[in-house]
């Protein structure tokens, strides 16, 4: 008797967890994880130079043509560069915020950092890269704010050198990388100030009772554990510079990204199978980046 | 009577200096002085809030005191941070870095200090095997019990080979058996080494049972300090009677109905003699009579307690092998009590 009660229970269980799990599991599965499959498809295909058809069948011509052709070359790693590039900045001015954040600042000054990090998530991501354009157009606030400063000069050396300057910061990589750094700041800090508010004060006490300076403890101790949060803001600060196709056809010199490349060649080009090709390239960096991470023992603290 | 001077003729280990420290309006140590002599063991009891704690981390230097001074070994370290003390913690959590191993987390004192990798390693594994610990070097601590972590924590805090080693409700997350067993390991430790140990506690029979003098606190005050023996029979006043132990507390009033005094005195409910229907009282002691309110069994003995008068309930322990036959012990039975008058410890107000 009991049995069948206790099973019955165990079954409209089941059932309920099938009722509330079946829409994102479709969702998932079908919807998102069926049209990657289909993409990842569409780039062991061809397409038909004369025709300009794709032909279903398997071949790694479109990544041969990706890996081999320069200019393709070019753009993978002016991407990966730049993802890399503002990475590392990102991480560099998002340590300390993060670590007065969730270490030193008292409960007002902590939520208005915060709110300070999220606010400009509440703004159209197109009307800041416009409002980025602007503010480093040749006339703009950016070049006016150096002028005053008299740092003209600076600002006219940094655009004379080569590959990153341009004949203004709105038509540069240096405007380009700014604009990304300030974007994907906010998720970097977040899960930086995350893992950083898990540290127990007592460790850093444990740390400093038995003998280690303040720079120690910082070494020994602070960074190891905030690594966790450091690989998974960098997995987003890297991914979005990795994908984001906007930012480079606004501000920054003319020079083709994935991103670009990936929404040219679907659309006007028409070409899916390389488009295809392209998008598996953010895919394998990241993959590639995830396994480095943790041979470096970013994940060993978690 | 908190004593300023220390009672040894030694340098004291450990010295405060009418120490103050407030957070807001809250004052968790009012001017607190006391001195700990090198090699002792030394408690600092009192309940939740009473200044223990607060005393502990400054002396560790985790804190500043708003006034006062605080040396060690003579040296003024009011101002010293706590990496250049030379004081090692043992942390009520333990406090083990999480991404190093046991051996590592052993050897951290070391390392910071720029100690060569090999003679760090030999150091630790010593260390390790001194707390019985010798196979688990290369786990992590999350993989170790409660009490392995606690043995861990203690050879990390002792491998800089500390002047005094501060130990914070260090069994305070063990389990009872455990309890035990470190109780006698930690006092065997200290006497081997001869480390002056100060310890935070909240368990008055740890207190008593290890430490070589104890420091009662209460909000933010020392109440008394003594070695456990004179603070059991002796209490000095209503709260360390209480506090350490039981003991009936017996206010001015009560006592002026009972002894005709007037002086508010504790007595223990071991020291309360039961007495038998037509039994005589023995000379010269107090006696009164009251009403059983109730009865616990205890095994060894049982505890009673006897209403001796509107607002006086005494507890009287009573065992059944020693206490002789007083029979119809229940509840609403009319006793006798009788106690000699220098059981009555007499309390400070």
């Amino acid at each position: 008797m009991t049995g069948r009660a206790e099973f019955s229970l165990q079954g409209r269980r089941a059932f309920y967890f099938a009722l509330l799990l079946a829409p994102p599991l479709l969702w998932l599965g079908i919807v998102y994880l069926g049209s990657l499959f289909t993409l990842l498809l569409q780039s062991f295909y061809a397409i038909d130079e004369f025709t300009a058809r794709i032909v279903p069948e398997f071949t790694l011509a479109t990544y041969r043509q990706l890996l081999t052709r320069p200019a393709h070359v070019d753009i993978i790693l002016r991407t990966l560069l730049m993802a890399v590039a503002v990475t590392m900045a990102a991480a560099v001015i998002a340590f300390p915020v993060a670590l007065y954040m969730a270490r030193y600042a008292g409960p007002r000054t902590k939520a208005l950092f915060y709110v300070g990090v999220m606010l400009p998530m509440w703004t159209s991501y197109l009307v800041k890269v416009y409002a980025w354009r602007l503010i480093l157009a040749k006339q703009g606030i950016a070049s006016w704010g150096f002028e005053h400063l008299g740092l003209m000069g600076a600002l006219d050396k940094a655009l004379a050198v080569p590959v990153v300057g341009g004949p203004s910061l709105a038509s540069s990589y240096i405007g380009m990388f700014v604009v990304f750094v300030y974007m994907w700041l906010p998720f970097m800090i977040l899960p930086l100030a995350a893992a950083l508010e898990r540290v127990p004060a007592s460790l850093l006490q444990a740390s400093a009772d038995l003998g280690a300076r303040p720079g120690q403890t910082f070494r020994n101790v602070v960074l190891p554990l905030a690594l966790p949060g450091l690989a998974a803001g960098s997995i987003f600060t890297f991914s979005l510079t990795l994908g984001d196709y906007i930012i480079p056809s606004v501000v920054g010199a003319p020079g083709y990204f994935i991103g670009m490349m990936v929404y040219q060649q679907q659309g006007t080009a028409g070409n899916l199978p390389l488009a295809a090709a392209f998008s598996v390239v953010p895919i394998v960096l990241i993959g590639l980046y995830l396994m480095l991470a943790r041979r470096l023992g970013a994940f060993d603290a978690l | 009577m908190p004593r300023a001077e220390p009672t040894f003729d030694m340098t004291p280990a450990i010295e405060l200096r009418a120490t103050r420290r407030a957070f807001g309006s809250v004052i968790a140590l009012d001017s607190v002085s006391l001195a700990i002599a090198p090699g002792e063991f030394f408690a600092l009891l009192g309940p939740s809030g009473s200044g223990k704690t607060t005393c502990l981390r400054l002396i560790a230097g985790f804190d500043q005191p708003d006034s006062g001074t605080i040396l060690l070994d003579g040296e003024d370290v009011t101002n010293t941070p706590p990496f250049a003390r030379n004081v090692n913690t043992v942390f009520q959590d333990y406090a083990l870095f999480p991404h190093m191993t046991v051996a590592e987390n052993v050897a951290y004192g070391l390392r910071v200090r720029g100690i060569a990798a090999a003679g760090r390693a030999q150091q630790a594994a010593a260390m390790l095997d001194l707390v019985q610990l010798g196979e688990f070097g290369a786990r992590r601590p999350h993989q170790l019990s409660g009490g392995q972590r606690q043995r861990v924590a203690l050879a990390r805090a002792l491998i800089n080979r500390p002047k005094v080693l501060l130990l914070d409700e260090p069994l305070g997350a063990l389990d009872l058996k455990l309890r035990e067993e470190m109780q006698s390991e930690l006092k065997g430790l200290q006497q081997r080494l001869g480390i002056t140990f100060v310890f935070v506690t909240h368990d008055q029979g740890e207190a008593l049972s290890m430490a070589d003098r104890v420091a009662v606190f209460s909000q933010g005050r020392v109440e008394q300090l003594d070695t456990p023996r004179e603070l059991y029979n002796r209490p000095q006043t209503a709260f360390v009677a209480s506090f350490v132990g039981s003991a009936n507390v017996v206010g001015r009033d009560a006592a002026q109905v009972l002894t005709g005094s007037g002086h508010a005195f504790a007595i223990r409910p071991e020291l309360i003699e039961l007495l038998a229907a037509g039994e005589p009282a023995p000379d010269g002691s107090v006696q009164c009579s009251g009403e059983v309110v109730n009865v616990l069994y205890h095994g060894a003995s049982s505890r009673l307690r006897v209403k001796v008068d509107e607002r006086t309930t005494l507890a009287v322990a009573w065992s059944e092998s020693t206490g002789g036959g007083v029979p119809g012990l229940t509840t609403g039975a009319r006793v006798r009590l009788a106690w000699r008058p220098e059981y009555a410890v007499p309390l400070r107000d």
